[in-house]
């Protein structure tokens, strides 16, 4: 993908969600414009109904807009199958969840190990990356250990390996925090951090906290499905 | 993703919720088992009918009045021993032809009293029929001619009427009138589920005076040989219409009458097959409710997965995987059941259960294709989630 080298990790333009609750249309997203650049570190901050999940999800590829472009590392997502998008999802986006979301009876490597079973890699291969993974957050020593084995913290990190094992080009972390004390916490941005700034993965951070989105180098704020301030692009 | 990824996952799955997984197999089990056994007990009983057929001798045209059916009562006989002198005339050979007129009678010797089939029959009789003896002889052109009071006992009457002491030359009462043993018959079994051991034989003379009648219930012919049977079959028949205008004969070959009952009991091994094929129904629709219950309960899983990227049919695969390894792991466990139900009740029962080839493929073959009919709907269901909903579920 040459070209997906110089394209903007996610453009949107003009996104709007529209959702059928119960018969009656429910505007999430009002017609929404962004642009994250490759390697950049935003947060989109918001409080609960502004609309930030839903425009998470729609530059997760977990769902459609009900109009507008949405462009991820310059691919078009508005005409892909739905095994294309699965496919994008794969080798574009990681995904780091408030619940952490771990298989619970998998060990820490089977569970960074899954996106690349999606990918089609061998399971030799895959074990080594996933270890790999796991030691770029500080878990080399927990490979084989389960979810219920591992406090908060760890779960969290071994979720941000698995998000990272495929070498996305966009890291979206939806409330990362929001489970963890305040020392997992930071931890946990540490991380998020110094992915950003060595990997140069993009990291979308998702928040209603403003203190954690402090952390981040881009502010987004979210109100009402529209975007309310941009503190705009460092670069 | 890979097929191994998707079987090891499925595999993964059953085995997180090995009590689950066990119950919903037991269905499955339970269902094949029963085909199995029920097929095999089916197939034994037919192949037991024809060995017994076959056993009766080999080459034997049975001619009996009327129209021969399977269920029908017979048919009221008018042949007499007349009849039988031309038949033999026919036939051109006397040992080819034998009698038998029956009848239901007490047998005594002193206090032991049995009731036993009497069978009035000839000299020929074990020229066409398979009867070995195993003492004495067997009845004489003398006998008949002479309405001798002689009788051949059958092995099983032999023993329980005189047990260790030889019969022969010994009396016996038989409806009130004293008969003399001149010989016993080998043991040789049953055959429709009448002892044949248990068959008395006297001069169908000596019967007829006995029983007061002149009649004989019918006439057995001995062909030489397989190629005689057919042109046989149609002279005898042929002949007694001609002597009996406007009547109908019947003359049956073991292969017809194997024909017959084989094609009956081919049924209901096929009727048994199906009630139990029911049962593996009943078995589907479990594995089907705990791959829906399945579903619901990893809906946040799926959810994960598609995220992760997993496609719609990544994730159809694995829940149908799931559907077809329950079916198919409880199919091998239920055929291994099933043989060896099939092997126990052949050796402790009088049943006897062949175990064919074809039932336990199809058993097998069964329960994997109602792994995949019951697995579809759920994994269809699974594989259509809603990725955004899925990770919301609780």
């Amino acid at each position: 993908m040459t070209s997906g080298e110089r394209a903007p990790a996610i453009e949107a333009v003009d996104l709007t969600r529209r959702y059928q609750l119960e018969g009656v249309a429910v505007d999430a997203l009002r017609g929404v414009s962004l642009r994250i650049g490759q390697g950049e570190f935003a947060a989109i901050v918001g409080p609960s109904g502004s609309g930030k999940s839903t425009l998470m999800h729609l530059l997760g590829c977990l769902d459609r807009p009900t109009s507008g472009v949405l462009r991820v590392n310059g691919v078009e997502m508005s005409g892909l199958s739905e095994s294309r998008l699965a496919e994008l999802r794969n080798r574009t986006i990681g995904f780091v969840f408030q619940s952490f979301h771990l298989l619970a009876r998998t060990t820490a490597l089977d569970n960074v190990a899954l996106p690349l079973v999606y990918r089609g890699v061998g399971r030799s291969e895959r074990r080594a990356r996933a270890a790999a993974a796991l030691e770029a957050v500080g878990l080399g020593h927990r490979l084989e250990h389960r979810p219920s084995q591992m406090s908060g913290g760890e779960q969290q990190r071994v979720a941000i390996a698995r998000a990272l094992v495929g070498e996305p080009k966009v890291l979206l972390a939806d409330e990362p925090t929001g489970n963890l004390d305040t020392r997992n916490g930071a931890e946990v941005m540490a991380i998020l951090d110094r992915l950003n700034a060595d990997g140069g993965v993009a990291v979308v951070l998702v928040t209603h906290d403003q203190e954690i989105a402090a952390c981040a180098r881009r502010q987004i704020h979210v109100r009402d499905g529209l975007i309310e301030l941009d503190t705009g692009s460092a670069r | 993703m890979r097929g191994r990824e998707a079987f090891a996952m499925a595999l993964e799955a059953l085995r997180v919720n090995r009590l689950r997984s066990t119950l919903t197999m037991l269905g499955v089990i339970i269902g094949v088992l029963a085909v199995v056994v029920l097929v095999s007990v089916g197939t034994g009983a037919k192949d037991a009918v024809e060995e017994q057929i076959s056993g009766l001798g080999t080459n034997i045209i049975l001619v009996v009045p009327g129209q021969l059916t399977v269920g029908a009562a017979p048919t009221q006989s008018r042949l007499s021993l007349a009849d039988v002198a031309y038949l033999r005339r026919v036939v051109g050979d006397p040992a080819k032809v034998t009698v038998s007129l029956q009848s239901g009678e007490t047998v005594r010797v002193g206090r032991t009293e049995a009731f036993v089939t009497v069978i009035g029959t000839d000299q020929s009789l074990t020229g066409i029929f398979e009867r070995p003896l195993a003492k004495g002889r067997p009845l004489s052109e003398t006998d008949v001619d002479t309405r001798r009071r002689v009788a051949v006992l059958g092995a099983e009457v032999a023993t329980r009427m005189f047990g260790d002491v030889d019969p022969v030359g010994r009396q016996v009462s038989i409806a009130g009138a004293r008969f003399r043993v001149v010989g016993v018959y080998a043991t040789i079994g049953q055959t429709f589920g009448l002892s044949r051991d248990q068959e008395v034989h006297v001069p169908v003379t000596t019967a007829q005076r006995m029983l007061g009648v002149d009649r004989v219930n019918g006439l057995a012919v001995g062909a030489s040989g397989p190629d005689e049977i057919e042109p046989l079959q149609r002279k005898v028949v042929d002949a007694l219409t001609a002597r009996y205008p406007g009547e109908k004969f019947s003359a049956v070959t073991q292969t017809q009458l194997l024909g017959t009952i084989g094609s009956v009991l081919g049924m209901l091994t096929g009727v048994l097959a199906a009630i139990a094929g029911i049962s593996l129904l009943v078995g589907g629709v479990g594995v089907s409710n705990i791959m829906l219950v399945s579903v619901r309960e990893r809906t946040r899983e799926i959810g994960l997965r598609k995220a992760l990227g997993a496609r719609q049919r990544d994730v159809l695969a694995q829940f149908l995987i799931e559907a077809v390894l329950l079916t198919t792991i409880g199919g091998v466990i239920g055929i291994v059941l099933g043989v060896g139900g099939a092997l126990a009740i052949r050796s402790f029962t009088e049943v006897p259960a062949t175990i064919t080839w074809w039932s336990i493929a199809l058993a097998f073959g069964v329960s994997a294709a109602v792994g995949v009919f019951f697995g579809v709907a759920p994994a269809r269901r699974a594989g259509r989630l809603d990725p955004v909903i899925a990770l919301r579920a609780e």
